[in-house]
């Protein structure tokens, strides 16, 4: 069982790494003039989108999600504008983050609400996807004996790798090299995008080794 | 408590990271004292000169152009014909070569050698002025970077010649309104690598032919630029250099005969294009010297010098220029230029060599003894030396005179060395870093880190210690009295330094030693068990966020983009750490109450301590402090002034006085916001107080909270309305206005000292109510009328009366003296004391509370909103700090003691450099508020000490309040405790609350101040090292002079301020508790009557 459940994960994981890398390559291919720093807007929607849309299919082909306890159509709706809504906080949660960390308030406020949409559908997106639309759930999950499976504690290791790749990405800022990928808010978003793989890759991985260790309380 | 293990463990820790400051700085930063002193025509130099020393013959030049090329090495002039694959630096230049082989009596080309600081601006103060510039020239202004010194451009002013200039605009700052006319460009941009060049290109030829000059100086910065930007192997140097040829060769076509050329570079570089140190290919620039008349009485000869040392152009222009030599130059004419006694033929004009040798000795000596007088830096033993050599010399040389004789070549060769050998003096002492100095400086620096850390960790142990510094100390003193000894015996002198090394080092390591011997034998006393786990300990308790937070902090440092940037890393690095809590609270799960299994039975998991009501208010208040402290964070930056380095900022409108604002409207608002915030300070700090019952009894403290504070800002006010009068509305009351602008602030100060002398005389804000015997009043509430003129609420009395702890020490009186009169006992309390809880933090606030008033005083009005934010910050940290650990010893994961954890300290003292950048400060010399020193002193003052410190309290004053206020960081967990979190036992009733418990426990509250004071010492020490590191590191780099030197200083200047004003911090709470005792003792004889 164990086996098998992180067989799944891997191979989702794989999935996930392989549309990040898609979505930097196809758009290069099929578009002309786009580049990751000269069209960085773009690259971001592009990388947001893909991680989201496969993301969703993903854990919904896999039933990962837990089950809803009705099935009538009413109550489907009112979890997608739930979902919907705790999705759009989130940007709103993130951008505040982000500024208040010392991005510009006015003058690039496109660019830095970017970064928060793509933060939130490499993170947030997740626990959607895996927790559904309940945050006191969303809060448990991140404690030390939080994790209930082992989605869980990949949901943990990407998250943390993701928030921490992008507050790593702040820190070449400041420094006067000049590079195009200092510009705001190419490093961040970069920094989460590379945080977010690294994460995808070391989550198999741990579990993987710490599997004796783990033990989940039965729902 | 243990007051003087703390107190002498922590005086020795701050004495040695000083040494190492001291022995650092000692061998790095160069001082000098300038002699502001200027030669004139008439001047008689001794001994016997004639009439008019200087300019006694007709000057051999009536015209000089300088061409300065910046960075202009030495092999970049030279030019090679065996070369066939030149490099794109080398042979760029063949003007040199082939006018030097075809005109050999017209030309010459010399390595011209700079000294360190190999810097634009130190090099050019150096061959105007003919001294050696060192990092900080202690002169008459520090604000302005002129040159007041003597130097070549004044004198030429003062004889009439008009000097034009025109390239780098370094020239303008330091000779402003000197020039007869100036083109100065912008030099700011490295990048930019053709705007000086062409804007000089533009007018130079047109003012070489023109005849409205004497002296052309143009400073071309295209190859220093181009080498910052590409380094010198590189395509773009090789253009730059060919165009810097095809000048050179116009200006030489342009030239009349009574013109003397100079091509100079000022400094060399590196092979990556860097300059700044020592090594030979940064000092070693190119001096090239034309003139269509011959200029040489030959071509090269023998005795010609291999390299001519930057300082020697200033005499040598000046005499051939025939201007009195700058009077603190120390540079040598440059014979070859002069003719040999007696061979003055037609063309060679003006002074033979022996004579201009002998009036640039006399001017050398001279200024030696000027110098000698004012400053003891140079050795006692070498100055007389020097005086014997030139009495010797000026024997010889005036009995030659006397007797007509022609001077014997060996007299040129004896007055020369005089003056190499007065120069290699004045090098050793101002120009040359001390790597041994600044390497036992590192290594105190590193051993007094990682003792201060080890004593943090170790605090409960040594704080029994009593004798653990008595043993070392004696021992290194007395060892630092050998090494002074033995250097007395050696060398006939004493060097402070070396023996203060010596004495530190030996008590570092003994000390070292000691408290490793500590250890064992307690890990001896627990058993085997102890050594293994706390080594695991301490390599756990290395790696957490906060000393990584620190890492990163002492990282910064090594950067120069970071250190620019320095104000928002900090903010950036506080929010990350202030984030850090929550999350890490979540992490433990005990953020949010445990959810209860319905399933399981409650009985059998022991009951929760606290509430989850409780813990939901804990953890909402903690994330609405978090709140507080990142709105605080964000507001600051809005404070912020701007470095020069940093283009497109706008320093903030809040660090202009009100007086400056044109705007009335505005003036207005900013006033009245200033005026909010004060009162604000006022109420917030009343309010605590108040709140706590502290506000209740007579004493001193509360003198001084109830009148002094409010009087205090009803006078800042006052003097912000004053200061902010313009000057010709109310012309009536001009001499009021001016009469108040002194008489307000003295009274603030005076105000101020009277506040802090009664707080330290009677710090207690204890308030003794007696009750009436104990059976009238069981039942009965307080009456209410007391009630409101106290302003304690119901809740709060509940809370915060203390009459437990008095009655359990009455009854422990009672048992020990009078056993039989138990029936007293049993009615209960009889007084109640109002405010014990909070006996130790409320004169500590009250304290931060005037200080900053003070501090406040000195700062324009507007930094009075930043100042609120200060104590906002102040406060949300600390409610912060008491949630979290409220939260956590819940589930007892926060093990015994009073102990501060690393995070609030480290938050702690990055917000003190937080504000510092917060209140309008940088860390460099242009940003220091001098204004500060005039406040109450509108007419300037007669001595240094006093505007010093005031300009030292308004640059540091973040950091002096969060020193004084660190204390704080221990108090708070214990004030804001929850009450229902103590164990369900039998004692309960009887356990101290709050502040007392500190009482309770002296051991433990001993250790734990201890471990704060070393713990904030630590974490400013190693910011210290951390800049030390890198000026050490970086001695080399370009912004050296302009970034890490003046961090450097700042750095060390905020230790020694944040050291001394912990340490006040510390002795307050030390005064606090000796009071404390006092009226215990005082009170419970006179009760149990």
């Amino acid at each position: 069982m164990w086996d098998q459940e992180i067989r799944a994960m891997a191979s989702t994981h794989a999935i996930l790494a392989s549309t990040v890398f898609v979505a930097t390559v196809a758009p290069k291919v099929l578009l002309r003039g786009f580049s990751v720093y000269g069209t960085h807007l773009l690259w971001m929607y592009c990388m947001a989108g893909a991680v989201g849309v496969v993301n969703v299919s993903v854990f919904w082909l896999l039933g990962i999600s837990p089950p809803t306890k009705k099935h009538t159509v009413g109550y489907k709706l009112s979890r997608l504008v739930r979902s919907c809504l705790y999705l759009f906080l989130s940007c709103l949660f993130f951008h505040t983050v982000v500024v208040l960390y010392g991005a510009p308030l006015i003058e690039s406020a496109v660019e830095t609400f970017s970064l928060a949409v793509l933060l939130t559908s490499l993170t947030t997106l997740r626990c959607l996807c895996v927790l559904g639309p309940n945050v006191q759930a969303w809060i448990r999950v991140f404690s030390r004996h939080g994790a209930m499976s082992v989605w869980d504690t990949s949901l943990q290791i990407t998250t943390g790798t993701t928030v921490i790749g992008a507050w790593l990405g702040a820190f070449p800022i400041p420094l006067d090299w000049d590079r195009p990928w200092q510009v705001w808010p190419v490093s961040c978003s970069m920094g989460s995008v590379i945080g977010f793989v690294s994460g995808l890759v070391a989550a198999p991985t741990w579990i993987h080794y710490h599997r004796k260790q783990l033990t989940y309380k039965c729902k | 408590m243990k007051r003087l293990v703390i107190l002498s463990l922590l005086l020795w820790m701050c004495a040695v990271f000083y040494v190492g400051i001291y022995l650092f700085v000692g061998g790095f930063l160069l001082v000098r004292l300038e002699v502001n002193r200027t030669s004139t025509c008439e001047d008689v130099l001794l001994p016997a000169g004639e009439q008019g020393d200087f300019c006694p013959a007709k000057p051999r030049f009536r015209r000089a152009v300088l061409l300065i090329i910046d960075a202009l090495r030495f092999d970049f002039a030279r030019f090679d014909h065996a070369n066939t694959a030149p490099r794109p630096y080398e042979n760029k230049l063949p003007v040199f070569e082939e006018t030097v082989s075809s005109q050999p009596s017209h030309s010459r080309l010399y390595p011209f050698r700079a000294d360190p600081p190999t810097t634009t601006m130190q090099r050019i103060k150096g061959f105007t002025t003919g001294s050696l510039p060192t990092f900080i020239d202690v002169g008459n202004n520090f604000a302005s970077s002129a040159i007041l010194e003597d130097n070549l451009i004044h004198q030429l002013g003062q004889l009439g010649k008009r000097v034009v200039f025109m390239g780098d605009d370094t020239w303008e700052s330091l000779f402003p309104k000197k020039f007869y006319r100036s083109l100065p460009f912008p030099s700011f941009n490295v990048k930019d690598l053709h705007t000086v060049d062409n804007g000089i290109l533009q007018h130079l030829y047109s003012t070489v032919v023109g005849d409205d000059w004497d002296v052309l100086v143009a400073h071309f910065l295209g190859v220093d630029h181009c080498g910052h930007r590409f380094g010198p192997d590189h395509p773009a140097m090789a253009d730059k250099l060919t165009q810097m040829d095809g000048v050179i060769r116009s200006v030489m076509e342009r030239l009349q005969n009574d013109t003397l050329l100079v091509v100079m570079g000022d400094h060399g570089m590196t092979d990556t294009g860097d300059h700044g140190g020592e090594s030979q290919k940064e000092t070693d620039a190119a001096l090239f010297l034309y003139s269509p008349s011959p200029l040489f009485s030959g071509p090269p000869s023998k005795s010609e010098p291999q390299v001519v040392p930057q300082t020697d152009l200033v005499p040598t222009l000046a005499l051939q220029l025939g201007v009195p030599i700058p009077y603190s130059s120390v540079g040598q004419v440059l014979l070859p230029l002069f003719p040999p006694h007696g061979q003055m033929k037609g063309a060679l004009e003006g002074l033979s060599q022996v004579e201009a040798l002998w009036i640039n000795v006399k001017q050398v000596n001279r200024f030696l003894e000027t110098y000698s007088s004012m400053a003891k830096d140079i050795p006692p033993e070498s100055l007389s030396k020097l005086q014997e050599q030139f009495s010797h010399v000026s024997t010889e040389y005036l009995t030659a005179v006397k007797n007509g004789l022609s001077p014997s070549p060996e007299l040129v060769v004896s007055l020369q060395s005089y003056l190499t050998s007065v120069r290699e003096t004045c090098r050793a002492t101002w120009a040359r870093f001390n790597p041994l100095k600044m390497a036992a400086g590192l290594a105190i620096l590193l051993f007094a880190c990682v003792l201060c850390f080890i004593l943090s960790e170790l605090s409960c142990l040594l704080v029994r210690e009593s004798s653990l510094l008595k043993a070392p100390v004696v021992a290194a003193l007395s060892i630092g009295f050998c090494v002074a000894a033995g250097q007395l015996f050696a060398r006939g002198y004493v060097e402070v330094a070396w023996c203060l090394a010596a004495t530190a080092i030996v008590s570092e390591l003994l000390v070292l030693w000691r408290v490793h011997r500590v250890k064992a034998s307690t890990a001896l006393g627990n058993g085997a068990k102890a050594p293994k786990r706390a080594g695991w300990l301490s390599l756990h308790r290395l790696v957490t966020p906060a000393l990584l937070v620190l890492l990163l902090r002492g990282a910064s440092l090594l950067s120069d983009s970071y250190v620019i940037a320095e104000g928002r890393v900090v903010t950036f690095l506080i929010f990350s750490l202030g984030l850090y809590v929550p999350i890490h609270l979540n992490w433990d799960g005990l953020l949010l109450p445990a959810n209860h299994d319905p399933l399981k039975p409650v009985g059998l998991l022991p009951a929760p301590a606290l509430s989850p009501s409780a813990i939901r208010k804990e953890s909402c208040t903690l994330l609405a402090c978090l709140g507080l402290l990142v709105g605080s964070l964000y507001l600051s930056l809005s404070f912020h002034n701007c470095r020069e380095e940093q283009g497109s900022c706008q320093p903030s409108p809040f660090l202009f006085p009100l007086s400056r604002l044109q705007n009335s409207q505005l003036k207005n608002l900013h006033y009245i916001l200033s005026l909010a915030s004060i009162g604000l300070w006022t109420y917030l700090l009343r309010r605590w107080l108040r709140h706590y019952g502290n506000l209740n009894s007579s004493g001193g403290a509360v003198f001084t909270a109830r009148w002094i504070l409010p009087l205090l800002s009803i006078c800042l006010g006052l003097n912000w309305a004053v200061g902010a009068t313009p000057e010709d509305s109310f012309r009536s009351m001009a001499e009021l206005l001016s009469v108040a602008q002194v008489a307000l602030p003295r009274t603030i100060f005076s105000l101020l000292g009277l506040g802090m002398l009664l707080l330290w005389l009677d710090p207690i804000t204890v308030f003794l109510k007696t009750r009436a015997s104990a059976p009238a009043r069981s039942s009965n509430l307080p009456p209410p009328r007391y009630r409101a003129s106290t302003g304690i609420s119901t809740q709060a009395e509940l809370h915060h009366l203390i009459p437990q702890i008095y009655q359990r020490m009455r009854r422990n009186l009672e048992e020990d003296d009078e056993p039989g009169e138990g029936a007293e006992a049993d009615g209960r309390p009889a007084v109640e004391a109002y405010g014990l809880g909070t006996v130790y933090s409320a004169p500590q606030l009250l304290f931060c509370g005037l200080l900053g008033m003070g501090l406040l005083l000195l700062h324009a009005e507007g930094m009075a909103l930043s100042f609120l934010l200060l104590l906002l910050e102040m406060g949300a940290l600390l409610h912060i700090h008491a949630s979290s650990t409220t939260l956590s010893s819940l589930h007892g994961t926060h093990y015994g003691g009073f102990n501060v954890p690393w995070t609030p300290v480290v938050l702690w003292s990055l917000a003190a450099t937080q504000f510092f950048h917060a209140t309008g400060h940088l860390p460099t010399f242009p940003s220091i508020q001098w204004g500060a020193a005039f406040v109450g002193f509108p007419g300037g003052h007669t001595g240094t000490i006093l505007p010093a410190s005031l300009v030292t309290l308004n640059t540091f004053s973040s950091h002096i309040l969060f020193a004084v206020g660190c204390p704080l960081l221990l108090f708070w967990p214990l004030v804001c405790e929850v009450r229902g979190n103590r164990r369900v036992g039998g004692e309960d009733g009887e356990d101290a609350v709050m502040e007392m418990r500190l009482r309770e426990n002296p051991q433990q509250f001993s250790s734990a101040l201890l471990q704060l004071s070393t713990r904030y010492l630590f974490i400013h020490g190693t910011q210290v090292f951390a800049s030390v590191c890198a000026a050490a590191i970086l001695r080399r780099h370009l912004m050296v002079w302009k970034v890490f030197a003046p961090k450097l200083m700042f750095e060390a200047s905020g230790f020694l301020v944040t050291s001394v004003f912990l340490l006040i911090g510390i002795t307050l709470v030390m005064r606090v508790d000796v009071a404390v005792g006092g009226w215990f003792k005082r009170l419970i004889p006179e009760a149990s009557r």
